[in-house]
C-alpha cells in the first residue's frame, strides 16, 4: 500500500479514490452474485463466457474503428486506417491499452493519452479474452514476473539506461518525441509496464522475451520502483527531468533573485 | 549633435575621417556647452527626519540579524537531528535541506542586515573628493630615471657582457618546454577514427546483457542495441581494458531493427538480412546515441540536438543539424545461426573530423 500512499496528495487522488470505491463496491456486489467465476485460473486462461462477453463489449465499444471482426477499420481517402487490425496483438496489448485508459480512444491526436480506465478489470479481461481468442499473441504476464522485490535493481538500471532512458528519461519521467508524440512518464502498474515492453504500444518499439527475458523485464520494473520511491538526496528533485527544469529554476529564480538583490542594493533608502 | 571637444570648447564643425566637413551643431536648442550639473540636492531620508521611521529601520536591521541567529540554530539542529552514520536517502535529503537552508539564513541575513543598516541609518552626507592629475612632476620623473640609471651602473652589467649574453640566452630558451609539452596532444589517431571492431563474421551481442542474438528473436517493430562480440568481456579483463574498451564501445555501438521485408530501402537491401537492418548508433553530428526509435514512423531521433533519421530512407537526415546519414552495418548470420556483421562500416562512424575527406 505504501506505493499508492505516496500519491495521496496527487490532484487525481480523490477521483481515483472514488473510482476505486466504485469498483470495489461494484465488484463486491458482483462477487456475492452466484455467477461469479473461479479465480484460480492463470492470467491467460479465459472461459468461453468471458470471450463471449468480450465480443459483445468489443462490438459495442471498439468495432467502430477496429472493424466488426477486429480485422482493422476502414481506410479513408488519405490512406489512413481508422483503427489497426487486432488479430495477433494478444491479450497483453488489450490489457495495456484498455487498462491504462488509452483505449477506447477519446479523440484522434498525435497519440492516445493515458486516462482513467473506461472499463472495469473484469470487462478489460473479457475484451482481452476475445482478442486473444482471434489469434495467438503476447499474453498477460504472470504475477511472478511483476514482483519488484525479486528483481535486480542494478541490472534493471543498466538495461533501462541502454534501452529505455533515451525516450523515457533516466528516472522514467518521460520525454518529448516528434510532432506532438511523447514518451509518457512510467508511473503505471508493473503489469502495464511489462505489457508495454512486450507489445510496443503506439510508437514504442517491441522488446521481445527472447531478447529481453521476463527476468530482465522484472529487473527493469524493480529499477523503476526503486527510482520512483527514492527521494532526491540533494534536496529538491525539480521533477528529475534533467537540465530543463534545473535551468529554468537557475535562470528565473536564481538569477532573477540576484538581479532583485542588486536593485535593492543600489536603491536609495526612502 | 553637439559634442564637447577635448579642450572643453564645443565645435560647430568637425572633419570626419574622409575629410568632409560635417555640421555637428543642430538647431534643436541644445546648449553650446554642457555645464556640470553638480550634485543633486540633498534629500534627507525618512529615518533622518522621523524618529519613528528611524526606530522602525533599527528594528528591521535587528530582525535581520535575529534571522541570522535563527539560521545558526537551524543549521546546528539540522546537523544533529539527522544522523548520517547509516542514512536512508530520505534522511540525507532532509539533512541537506536543513543545513543548506540554515547556512543560507545565517550568512544572507548578516549581509542583508548590514546593508539595510548602512542604507537607512548610517550618516548620509555627501562628500566630495576632487580628482588630481595622475602625471608626476618633471622633477619626480627625472629623479626616478636617475635611480634606474644608477642601478644599471652599480650592477656593472655593461662591463660583464658574458653575464648579459648568457642571461639573454636563458630567457630566450625558457619558453621552449611549453612547446615540447604540446607534443602530448598527439600522436595523431591514425586509422582509429575509421575502424571499429566490426568486421566480417563478427557476432553481434546484446547491450548490456552481452548475449549473442539470433535474427528470429527480433520481432517486427523491435530495436536491439548491439555491440561486437569482442566487447563481451568485462572491461577490466584481457586486451581491451578500461579506456580502450570504452573507446571501442563508443565507436562500435549499433542498433538493429526489424522492418517488414518490403519496407527495407533499396539502398540498404544489400546489407540487410531479411527485414533486419543495422545502423551505427553514433550521431553524425556530435556523437550522441541515436536511439529514440519510433516504430510506427520509423524515425530515429538523437536526444541531444533532435537530429532525425528516416530508417525507411536508409537513415537519411530529415531534420536537425546532422549532416550525413547514419552508416549502415551489413548483417547476416553465421553457421550457428547467430547474427553477425558481414563487413565493417563502409565509412567512418560518428561526427566529422578534420582528415575525414568528404563533408
Amino acid at each position: 500500500m505504501t506505493s499508492l500512499f505516496r500519491y495521496r496528495r496527487h490532484r487525481l487522488a480523490l477521483p481515483a479514490l472514488l473510482l476505486a470505491g466504485l469498483i470495489v463496491a461494484g465488484t463486491g456486489y458482483a462477487a456475492v452474485l452466484p455467477s461469479a467465476g473461479a479465480t484460480d485460473r492463470g492470467p491467460n486462461e479465459f472461459t468461453a463466457e468471458q470471450i463471449e462477453d468480450g465480443r459483445e463489449l468489443f462490438l459495442a465499444n471498439c468495432a467502430t474503428c477496429h472493424g466488426l471482426d477486429a480485422e482493422g477499420g476502414t481506410t479513408d481517402g488519405d490512406g489512413k486506417v481508422s483503427g489497426p487490425s487486432l488479430i495477433g496483438v494478444g491479450a497483453a496489448s488489450v490489457d495495456f491499452q484498455v487498462g491504462t485508459g488509452r483505449m477506447p480512444l477519446q479523440a484522434s491526436g498525435p497519440q492516445a493519452p493515458e486516462r482513467a480506465p473506461q472499463f472495469s478489470l473484469e470487462e478489460t479481461r473479457a475484451l482481452a479474452a476475445y482478442v486473444a481468442s482471434l489469434a495467438p499473441g503476447p499474453g498477460i504476464p504472470e504475477d511472478r514476473w511483476l514482483d519488484p522485490e525479486q528483481g535486480d535493481v542494478a541490472e534493471g538500471g543498466e538495461i533501462f539506461r541502454t534501452n529505455c532512458a533515451m525516450c523515457h528519461n533516466f528516472f522514467g519521467n518521460g520525454g518529448a518525441l516528434t510532432e506532438g508524440k511523447y514518451a509518457p512518464a512510467i508511473d503505471s502498474e508493473p503489469v502495464h509496464t511489462y505489457e508495454a515492453m512486450v507489445t510496443g504500444p503506439q510508437n514504442m518499439p517491441v522488446f521481445s522475451d527472447d531478447v529481453l527475458t521476463p527476468e530482465q523485464k522484472r529487473d527493469v520494473i524493480a529499477f523503476l520502483e526503486y527510482a520512483q520511491a527514492e527521494p532526491a538526496p540533494g534536496g529538491l528533485s525539480l521533477g528529475a527531468i534533467g537540465p530543463v527544469s534545473e535551468g529554468l529554476i537557475a535562470w528565473i529564480v536564481g538569477i532573477g533573485g540576484l538581479v532583485a538583490l542588486a536593485v535593492w542594493l543600489g536603491a536609495r533608502a526612502s | 549633435m553637439s559634442r564637447i571637444a577635448p579642450g572643453g570648447a564645443s565645435q560647430d564643425e568637425q572633419s570626419d575621417a574622409s575629410g568632409r566637413t560635417v555640421a555637428v551643431a543642430d538647431a534643436a536648442g541644445l546648449p553650446e556647452r554642457f555645464e556640470n550639473p553638480g550634485l543633486p540636492e540633498h534629500r534627507p531620508r525618512l529615518a533622518d527626519i522621523d524618529r519613528k521611521a528611524a526606530r522602525r529601520a533599527e528594528l528591521s536591521v535587528a530582525v535581520m540579524f535575529l534571522l541570522s541567529m535563527v539560521g545558526t540554530v537551524v543549521t546546528i539542529v539540522g546537523y544533529f537531528a539527522f544522523r548520517l552514520d547509516e542514512p536512508t536517502s530520505g534522511e540525507l535529503a532532509w539533512s541537506n535541506r536543513t543545513i543548506g537552508l540554515g547556512l543560507f539564513l545565517t550568512i544572507f541575513f548578516i549581509g542583508m542586515g548590514a546593508v539595510q543598516w548602512a542604507k537607512t541609518l548610517m550618516p548620509d552626507h555627501e562628500q566630495i573628493e576632487e580628482r588630481h592629475s595622475v602625471e608626476s612632476t618633471p622633477e619626480t620623473k627625472s629623479a626616478a630615471a636617475g635611480i634606474l640609471r644608477e642601478g644599471v651602473d652599480d650592477s656593472g652589467i655593461r662591463r660583464r657582457p658574458l653575464i648579459l649574453g648568457s642571461l639573454a640566452g636563458a630567457l630566450a630558451l625558457a619558453p621552449l618546454p611549453a612547446l615540447v609539452l604540446l607534443k602530448d596532444l598527439g600522436p595523431n589517431p591514425g586509422n582509429k577514427l575509421r575502424e571499429t571492431l566490426w568486421g566480417p563474421g563478427v557476432r553481434a551481442i546484446v547491450d548490456p546483457t552481452k548475449t549473442p542474438l539470433r535474427p528470429e528473436e527480433i520481432q517486427l517493430g523491435q530495436i536491439v542495441h548491439i555491440l561486437p562480440e569482442q566487447l563481451g568481456i568485462e572491461p577490466d579483463e584481457g586486451r581491451t581494458e578500461g579506456l580502450e574498451y570504452l573507446n571501442e564501445k563508443a565507436k562500435a555501438a549499433a542498433i538493429v531493427i526489424r522492418l517488414e521485408e518490403g519496407e527495407v530501402p533499396a539502398a540498404a537491401r544489400a546489407g540487410a538480412y531479411g527485414g533486419l537492418v543495422a545502423y551505427s548508433k553514433v550521431c553524425t553530428h556530435m556523437g550522441c546515441s541515436v536511439a529514440l526509435y519510433e516504430q510506427v514512423t520509423h524515425h530515429l531521433l538523437c536526444p541531444c540536438h533532435q537530429s532525425t533519421f528516416d530508417v525507411l530512407d536508409n537513415c537519411r537526415v530529415i531534420f536537425g543539424p546532422a549532416a550525413r546519414a547514419l552508416p549502415q552495418l551489413p548483417v547476416g548470420v553465421d553457421d550457428e545461426g547467430y547474427l553477425v556483421a558481414t563487413e565493417g562500416f563502409a565509412e567512418p562512424v560518428g561526427p566529422s573530423f578534420w582528415e575525414r575527406g568528404d563533408t
